[in-house]
């Protein structure tokens, strides 16, 4: 079995919002609702604050590290020994926003250590059944 | 999609072995034996599967007098785990959780 060299990766998700990028900036930005769709947070707006998102299962390190307010937001995402950065960009459209989220920076090694001890074989099982169902 | 993982999924497609294997994961080494009382099979059929699983290097058997205890070997599965598309799937989920949040807020 040949190994690929070491590269980064990205995972993006993009799609086309009916809302305008003022309101979804507003939920990208404001901890009371960014708790509603994705973690409790103490981010705040401003570059280089340090903040991390919590859920039951661990925590993210994060640092905030550009803004642009309605158009682009960054920030490091760092758990599990998996260091990546996170880019939000808001593209105003016809009927809403174009919303686009790239998390860049994944590595072999760094996926690596995030199969470590950390993550739980239940976990493991949950995403293996996913990787299954997929394939069928 | 690389040979390893082909003889993965093929391994793991069958219910009843990837249920065996499961079993191995959750609860440590067993014997045939043990294995068989849960399974839902016969012995011979548990043991062909365990053999399956073990060419897929997903089962180990180690000898203790007469028994054989055998083990899963989760780093096999290795392989299967795509970063990317835990992460890819991780987003969609709250992409959604995202749209149900603007569709309740104020304008």
């Amino acid at each position: 079995m040949s190994k690929p060299a070491p590269e980064p990766r990205s995972v993006i998700v993009e799609r086309e919002i009916p809302f305008p990028p003022e309101k979804i900036w507003r939920a990208l930005t404001q901890p009371h609702l960014i708790e509603e769709w994705l973690m409790k947070t103490d981010f705040k707006p401003v570059v280089g604050h340090r903040f991390d998102f919590r859920a039951d299962w661990g925590s993210v390190d994060c640092q905030v590290l550009t803004i642009e307010p309605n158009k682009t937001l960054s920030y490091t995402w760092a758990a599990y020994g998996l260091e990546s950065v996170v880019t939000w960009t808001l593209t105003p459209t016809s009927t809403g926003t174009h919303l686009r989220m790239e998390q860049s920076g994944f590595r072999q090694d760094q996926q690596q250590a995030y199969q470590g001890a950390k993550y739980g074989w239940q976990r493991f099982f949950a995403n293996l059944e996913q990787v299954l169902a997929r394939t069928e | 999609m690389p040979n390893v993982h082909n003889v993965l999924f093929r391994t793991l497609a069958d219910p009843t072995r990837r249920a065996i294997f499961e079993r191995l994961c959750r609860d440590g080494e067993q014997t045939v034996k043990a294995l068989t009382a849960r399974a839902g099979v016969s012995q011979p059929a548990v043991s062909k599967h365990l053999g399956v699983l073990k060419l897929a290097r997903l089962v180990r058997g180690r000898h203790e007098g007469r028994q054989t205890y055998y083990s899963a070997q989760l780093a096999a599965l290795a392989p299967l785990i795509d970063w990317t598309s835990q992460m890819a799937g991780f987003w969609q989920g709250r992409f959604d959780k995202l749209e149900d949040l603007l569709r309740r807020m104020d304008q």
